[in-house]
C-alpha cells in the first residue's frame, strides 16, 4: 500500500492515459461521419474509462483494509445511478411521448 | 481503539479512527454519485427544450470548455502527486504539489464563471429555457462543489503549516485528495454528456 517507488508511475499512466481518452473523444465527437447514436455509446464509453482511471489509479479505491467495501460500496452507487438516470430518462421520455 | 498505531501504514492509515472516517468518506462520496446522478437524469430529460432560446451548439465553445477539462484534469493528477509526496513523508513536496492543484482550480472556476457571464449575456440564463435551467443547476452544483473544495483546501493548507504532518492532518489531506479527484470524475461525465453531447446533435 505505501508507495515504495520513487516515480508516483500509476499517476503519470492515469494523467496520460486520461489526456488520451479526452482528445479521442473530442476527435469522435468532431471529426467522425457517423450516427449521433453510435458517437454517443463511443463517449460515453470512453467516459467511463476515464473515470475507473481516475477511481483506481488516482483514488486507490482497492486500498486499505476497507478496499473491498470501499469497491462493493462505489459499485452500488454506480448501480443506483445508471437506474436514476437511464430510469429517468425512459419512463420521462417514453411518458411523455404517449401522450 | 484510536490510541492503537499501526506504523507499518501509511499515516493516514495508522488508527482505527483515521481508518473509519477515510471508509465514512468513500461513503459519502457513494452518496454524492447519487446526488450528481439526479442532476443528469433532469438535464438528460429536459435537456433538448429549449422553448425557442439558444441551443448547446449556438452557446457552447469547446476551446473553453476544453481548457476547464485540461485545468481539472491536471489539477487531479498535482493532487495524486500531493499525496503521493506525502507518503514519501516529503511535506514540502506535497504543499507545493497541493498549492498547484489549488490554483489550477480557481483557474477552472474562474474560465467557468467566465463562461456563465457570456451565457446570460447572450441572453441564455437560467429562466430561458428547461434546457438552460437544468444546465445552470447541474454545472453550478458542481461548480460550488469545487468551490467549496478550495476553501476547505486553504484551511487544511493553515493547519498543515501550523501542525506538520501527523496521522491527524495526513488522514484530512487524504480525504481531501479522494473529493478532488472525486470532482474530476464528476466532470467527466459534464464534460462528455453536456458538452460534447451538445456538439454531435
Amino acid at each position: 500500500m505505501e508507495h515504495k517507488s520513487k516515480y508516483p508511475i500509476s499517476h503519470v499512466v492515469g494523467f496520460l492515459f486520461s489526456l488520451v481518452l479526452t482528445f479521442v473523444a473530442v476527435f469522435v465527437t468532431l471529426k467522425m461521419n457517423v450516427s449521433y447514436t453510435i458517437v454517443m455509446w463511443i463517449i460515453g464509453s470512453l467516459a467511463v474509462i476515464q473515470a475507473g482511471l481516475q477511481l483506481f489509479m488516482f483514488m486507490h479505491v482497492t486500498e486499505g483494509e476497507d478496499g473491498k467495501t470501499n469497491v462493493m460500496n462505489m459499485a452500488y452507487a454506480v448501480f443506483v445511478a445508471i437506474v436514476i438516470v437511464a430510469g429517468s430518462i425512459w419512463v420521462l421520455t417514453s411518458g411523455h411521448a404517449a401522450h | 481503539m484510536s490510541a492503537n498505531v499501526n506504523h507499518s501504514l501509511p499515516l493516514e492509515y495508522q488508527t482505527e479512527q483515521n481508518r473509519l472516517n477515510i471508509l465514512g468518506f468513500w461513503i459519502f462520496l457513494g452518496a454524492e454519485i447519487v446526488l450528481f446522478a439526479t442532476l443528469f437524469a433532469v438535464y438528460g430529460v429536459l435537456g433538448h427544450r429549449y422553448a425557442g432560446g439558444p441551443t448547446p451548439s449556438d452557446i457552447f465553445k469547446l476551446n473553453d470548455v476544453l481548457i476547464e477539462t485540461l485545468l481539472l484534469l491536471t489539477s487531479s493528477f498535482t493532487c495524486g502527486l500531493a499525496v503521493f509526496f506525502m507518503r514519501q513523508r516529503d511535506m514540502k513536496k506535497m504543499l507545493v504539489w497541493f498549492i498547484i492543484t489549488l490554483l489550477l482550480g480557481a483557474g477552472f472556476l474562474f474560465m467557468e464563471i467566465r463562461e456563465f457571464i457570456h451565457y446570460v449575456h447572450e441572453g441564455a440564463t437560467m429562466q430561458t429555457s428547461a434546457f438552460l435551467s437544468s444546465f445552470f443547476v447541474l454545472l453550478g452544483t458542481h461548480g460550488a462543489h469545487v468551490t467549496f473544495g478550495i476553501i476547505w483546501a486553504i484551511m487544511l493548507v493553515i493547519q498543515l503549516l501550523q501542525r506538520g504532518l501527523t496521522p491527524v492532518t495526513a488522514r484530512k489531506m487524504f480525504i481531501i485528495s479522494l473529493y478532488w479527484h472525486f470532482l474530476d470524475v464528476v466532470w467527466i461525465f459534464i464534460f462528455t454528456f453536456v458538452y460534447l453531447k451538445g456538439m454531435v446533435a
